[in-house]
């Protein structure tokens, strides 16, 4: 009796240890990106098949994905392998990421090499992939465009005016815009909206300029379907017809043009006195500290610079390659129409990128909600523009404090935390 | 050792409440007094000086306010139905409780699907001819719909947890109290108010208290519901943690559910008192 006990467990230890076994052996990917199921599935089978060995790409929501690498760092033994995550994801965890100045990273192009610093010496990310937001037009939409409105160089004016005609014309408001609790609003108002305005996004916060901004949104609001205080993702709005002219993310419009090509127009973002404000985006990949194996962790990271990687991953998440490479022919509907709409954007003669929070730390959420809470006071809850902006630039100015962050672009370079006036 | 056996048996209990209920609970209390090391109230100022603070305390608290009586009463005629079942008690109870295994997100869910704007109720609207196209019916410019979606599913979700504990309650009374009532000659109501209703107190305390924290503690029905557009204590409580990772915040919104749901528990054990000698 004894000896068949112990044989059993012999057997469960011996057939648990196959389970674990090729497990271990494959490096974590943990990831904040490419988190639906199909994406995370094209991840896995389409993008990472390439490298020895094999890769557990796990991608998670922001808030587990943090703990989980807190938990590691605070145990000081992990298995996470590679990070991969937003800008925002990976400044939060600057001190505990590994300098991965040996990567070889010629292709990609050096500003964008500057923000995987994190404001210190060392390569704190290496970028992965970027990606950026547009407007998207139901081709019905079309015909209500104001005279002599260029739909590539427009301004906020006339979208204003393009929304109001299609309003008149259809008999309900077509603007859409993702204001719901996951949309990303915030990002909107931070790189698109105010910088166009103001040619900044924290110093000038408060300023006559900032007024007129929010004064020409509540304007657009009035042609923006009510609903939107439910929407996330563009694209499905976009399908059902719900609303015939958006913004969003490229990753969250991509759907629409998917499935059906010959129906949507992607456009770039409107332009403002100021210029042709836009928010390009940066995921990056990193190494913690606390990586199982350095060597192969960075062997991964150097795998996913590959061009071949980059359009792999591109087809999987709809963002760009971080790398300049040629891309093939049979790319998705979704890449045909907004690689054009990027290009006319970030090459228009008013371009103004305003690039995404940087050191910030962990309090890149308290920073969104700034941005957040300013419209949800001026739009939703009816506000005056001036007592809002004023009581918001406190907690923005005490927040730039209390993070230590220099300005970073549009705003002007500041020496300490980044003023506002 | 028969003496210490009692205690024993409940110390696997004791330490798992110690473990994950009262560690916790004082890490907790520390975040919210603890700020960049050093003991401060600034994370309770920090919340209240919030814009939405207000409104999140007064949607908690008038949520409160319209839902659990609503459900007392509700439970309470429930509950008297079933008591005075012949037959099928079981089966009535049953069905009654049905909603109770049904975890509060999916609650949530189910309700929306019945508001939303491609929902059911829109589809009935829509298919009877009284609305011409689909409404919004869960938008920003009518919290008050939003209010009372979430009042709908939150007394279709937990009026039953009051009701078993109340039946259980009724089946205590002994019935000679009734059949006295009856020999004087009291109606239905009288008998209802001045026998079944002061015998129930200890159950209707438990009730009570029971539903009015959940009720302080409403989450995920708020959330399927109303998003960001309805903020309540709880919701904001996790916004801060996880959205603003601001823990000290979060746990000043935590102690201050706590205080509410420790003042109305003293409350409704002072006003629902019963002397020892009077209890059944």
């Amino acid at each position: 009796m004894k000896s068949l006990t112990k044989w059993r467990l012999t057997a469960a230890a011996v057939s648990l240890s196959m389970v674990a076994g090729p497990a271990l052996a494959e490096p974590l990917f943990w990831s904040t990106q490419a988190k639906p199921v199909e994406e995370s599935q094209k991840m896995r089978d389409e993008v990472m098949a390439g490298f020895p060995g094999g890769v557990d790409y796990q991608p998670s929501d922001e808030g587990p994905w943090l703990t989980r690498m807190q938990a590691e760092l605070q145990a000081g033994s992990g298995r996470i392998a590679v990070l991969g995550g937003l800008h925002g994801d990976l400044s939060s965890l600057g001190p505990d990421l590994v300098d991965l100045s040996g990567i070889d990273a010629a292709a990609v192009g050096p500003a964008m090499m500057e923000l995987g610093s994190l404001g210190t010496g060392e390569q704190k990310y290496i970028p992965w992939m970027q990606a950026t937001y547009l407007m998207v037009a139901n081709r019905k939409a079309l015909e209500f465009l104001p005279e002599g409105a260029d739909i590539n160089a427009l301004t906020y004016d006339q979208l204003i005016d393009w929304a109001r005609a299609t309003a008149e014309a259809t008999g309900g408001p077509k603007f859409g815009f993702p204001a719901g609790p996951q949309g990303l609003k915030h990002r909107f108002f931070q790189g698109f909206l105010l910088p166009a305005y103001t040619k900044s996004t924290v110093t000038e916060f408060r300023s006559d300029a900032a007024v007129t901004a929010w004064e020409t949104f509540r304007e657009l609001w009035q042609y923006t379907n009510p609903a939107a205080t439910n929407y996330s993702f563009m694209q499905e709005q976009l399908v059902t017809e719900e609303v015939w002219i958006a913004f969003d993310h490229v990753a969250r419009i991509a759907d629409a043009f998917n499935q059906r090509p010959d129906d949507f127009v992607a456009f770039p973002a409107p332009a403002g006195p100021e210029g042709r404000a836009f928010m390009p985006v940066v995921a990056g990949i990193a190494v913690p500290r606390t990586a199982p194996d350095m060597e192969q962790s960075m062997a991964l990271v150097q795998y996913m610079l590959q061009p071949e990687t980059q359009i792999a991953t591109l087809r999987a998440t709809n963002f760009f390659p971080v790398i300049a490479t040629d891309l093939p022919d049979d790319m998705p509907a979704s890449v045909q129409a907004a690689g054009p709409a990027i290009a006319a954007m970030t090459g228009a003669p008013d371009a103004l990128p305003a690039l995404l929070p940087m050191g910030l730390g962990d309090k890149g959420g308290q920073f969104n909600q700034v941005y957040t809470d300013t419209f949800e006071r001026i739009i939703l809850a009816g506000q005056d523009i001036r007592t809002v902006l004023d009581s918001q630039a406190e907690v923005l100015r005490a927040l730039m404090i209390e993070a230590n962050a220099p300005c970073w672009a549009p705003d002007a370079a500041s020496e300490g935390p980044c003023p506002v006036n | 050792m028969p003496r210490l056996l009692p205690y024993l048996l409940l110390l696997p209990a004791t330490a798992f409440l110690c473990l994950f209920f009262l560690y916790p609970f004082v890490q907790v209390a520390h975040d919210s007094v603890m700020r960049n090391g050093v003991y401060t109230l600034e994370n309770f100022s920090r919340m209240a000086g919030h814009w939405k603070f207000s409104t999140a305390f007064w949607n908690t608290m008038i949520l409160a306010a319209v839902v659990v009586p609503i459900q007392l009463a509700m439970a309470l005629t429930m509950a008297s139905i079933v008591t005075k079942l012949q037959r099928g008690r079981s089966t009535i109870l049953y069905i009654f409780a049905i909603p109770l295994g049904i975890s509060d997100l999916a609650a949530g869910l189910i309700w929306l699907s019945v508001f939303e704007q491609s929902g059911f109720l829109n589809s009935l609207l829509v298919g009877l001819g009284i609305v011409d196209r689909p409404i919004l019916l869960l938008g920003y410019q009518n919290t008050w719909i939003i209010f009372i979606a979430i009042v709908l599913a939150e007394v279709w979700r937990a009026t039953a947890i009051m009701m078993v504990i109340l039946v259980a309650g009724m089946g205590l009374i002994p019935k000679e109290y009734g059949e006295a009532a009856d020999v004087f000659g009291a109606s239905r109501w009288q008998k209802f108010r001045r026998v079944t209703l002061p015998m129930l107190k200890p159950s209707l305390q438990t009730a009570l208290i029971l539903r009015v924290i959940l009720a302080f503690e409403v989450f995920a029905v708020v959330v399927a519901l109303g998003g960001t557009q309805l903020p309540v204590l709880m919701s904001e409580t996790y916004h801060w943690q996880f959205a603003m990772q601001e823990r000290g915040v979060a746990a000043a919104f935590a102690m201050v559910i706590l205080g509410v749901s420790v003042a109305f528990t003293i409350l409704i054990l002072r006003l629902l008192h019963v002397p020892k000698g009077a209890r059944v």
